[in-house]
């Protein structure tokens, strides 16, 4: 049977755990870093720990990239996930990269004259609505979700900010996207059911913003 | 705002939860699996399992109970007891952990937090130290030294020091096991907890002694923890992990109470 998900693998971190989440909401999901089967998925999750440097490097030698920015073209739906949102954008502040330009924008690290605010940023924070998105639809208002990161993205225009979060003194973009794309900087896989039902809404979703 | 974590300590030998006073295994608790997911379902924010399992030929039961935890549960967990490699933190993390926790091993071999914090990133590499209070001397200024070996054994290393080596190493969080405090849920030890908050720039969880809620608000407030760790407050029923929670929230401590 054909799977409703391929997740793409580019030696990113823990991939199982987004495939068991998945399977709980009922999708069908299969691994793959194979760039035929990325190219070709009828929905596709983008996750990702690890360092943005090594990611573009890798995604690069298994011919990812470029099957990724074709999937986007298709239309069809993709989620991008922590590490698998920053390299959406066009550039990385991590090892000064070009990322991948399917939206426009960049990642800083953050910054804190206050020492209390300790980076990466580790822990549940809440996400609230910028713009209206289908997916959001479900959330409710200041739900919690679970970080881990040490960058943020900054995407250039504000209608791609469909949702923000407050660490320390700095409000970040939490939810971005455009057109089919919805990332995540948080793990959606690890925050417990508001994340199960997004990940499932995902799974329901065309692809169509409005 | 970033809530601070209410964490639950699970330890697990051959498969099977126990709970230690004072590092001393005493009695068997039941499956870790069935706790977990009751903890999950109460709003738990976190989990860390410790294997504390003697021999090297039963270490594939940890792998086992942490597939079957990851099914169950979709809240951060993380692994620890055990690891001395590289490939032993690859593979906790393949089978469904969120990050591990380097203890023994790491004091021992300090560069292995360097070879885990390369293979599976930084912030998925923990270090947790079990220290216990001693006289302030040259080797221990601080008056707090690292031990190993469920605490049977002392380091002649300051554990403020060897907290910081282990940020430079590529710790993404550091836990603070106090051994003196370790079961006798009479509070958390809030001198050595923000000591070590202060001296390291990445997020600390405070380990040993919780006997109440308030001995949580005290260390996440006083002792500047990000995280707290529960253990057999709640293991036995005298808390729910809600309970705590909604203490600390009335207390003014930002917690997820939306779950």
């Amino acid at each position: 049977m054909r799977p409703s998900v391929i997740i793409v693998d580019y030696e990113a971190g823990n991939l199982r755990s987004v495939q068991r989440a998945c399977e709980t909401v009922g999708l069908s999901a299969e691994i793959s870093a194979d760039p035929e089967v990325v190219r070709h998925a009828d929905r596709l999750i983008f996750p990702g720990v690890g360092t943005a440097e090594t990611a573009m490097g890798t995604l690069a030698r298994l011919g990812l990239d470029e099957a990724l920015v074709s999937f986007f073209q298709s239309g069809r739906p993709l989620l991008g996930i922590c590490l698998g949102l920053q390299v959406l954008l066009d550039y990385t502040e991590e090892g000064g990269r070009d990322c991948l330009g399917i939206i426009p924008g960049q990642c800083k690290r953050f910054q804190f004259v206050e020492s209390d605010y300790k980076v990466p940023q580790i822990g549940w924070n809440e996400v609230s609505k910028a713009s209206e998105h289908p997916l959001m639809a479900g959330v409710p208002e200041g739900a919690e979700f679970y970080f881990v990161h040490a960058y943020y993205a900054i995407p250039d225009q504000r209608s791609h900010v469909l949702a923000e979060t407050t660490f320390g003194d700095k409000t970040f973009a939490s939810v971005i996207g455009r057109d089919n794309v919805f990332a995540t900087q948080f793990h959606l896989e690890k925050s417990g059911r508001f994340g199960l039902e997004l990940l499932a809404a995902f799974g329901k979703w065309d692809g169509a913003v409005c | 705002m970033l809530s601070k974590r209410v964490v639950a300590c699970l330890d697990v030998k051959n498969g099977e939860l126990s709970k230690g006073v004072q590092f001393v295994a005493t009695e068997m608790l039941g499956d870790p699996v069935a706790k977990a997911k009751a903890y999950y379902e109460d709003g738990l924010d976190e989990l860390v399992f410790y294997d504390i399992t003697a021999s090297s030929d039963q270490r594939n039961i940890m792998l086992d109970v942490v597939q079957n935890v990851a099914q169950e549960i979709f809240i951060p967990f993380s692994v620890g007891g055990g690891i001395r490699t590289r490939e032993d933190a690859a593979g906790l993390l393949m089978a469904g952990a969120e990050k591990i926790s380097l203890n023994s091993a790491a004091v021992l071999r300090p560069e292995l937090i360097k070879e885990c914090a390369q293979a599976i990133g930084t912030q998925n590499t923990v270090l947790s130290m079990d220290v216990r209070a001693v006289v302030p001397n040259t080797a221990c200024p601080s008056g707090y030294e690292v031990v190993i070996n469920g605490g049977r054994k002392a380091m002649g290393v300051d554990a403020i020091a060897w907290a910081r080596r282990g940020c430079e190493l590529g710790a993404g969080e550091v836990v603070v096991n106090s051994i003196d405090a370790d079961g006798m849920k009479q509070g958390y030890e809030i001198k050595l907890t923000r000591l070590v908050a202060e001296a390291i720039p990445v997020p600390v969880v405070a380990s040993g002694g919780a006997g109440t809620p308030a001995h949580l608000h005290q260390v996440l407030t006083e002792g500047k923890a990000d995280a707290a760790l529960v253990a057999s407050m709640v293991h036995y029923g005298d808390y729910r992990v809600l309970d705590i929670k909604q203490y600390l929230n009335r207390q003014g401590v930002k917690v997820r109470m939306n779950y």
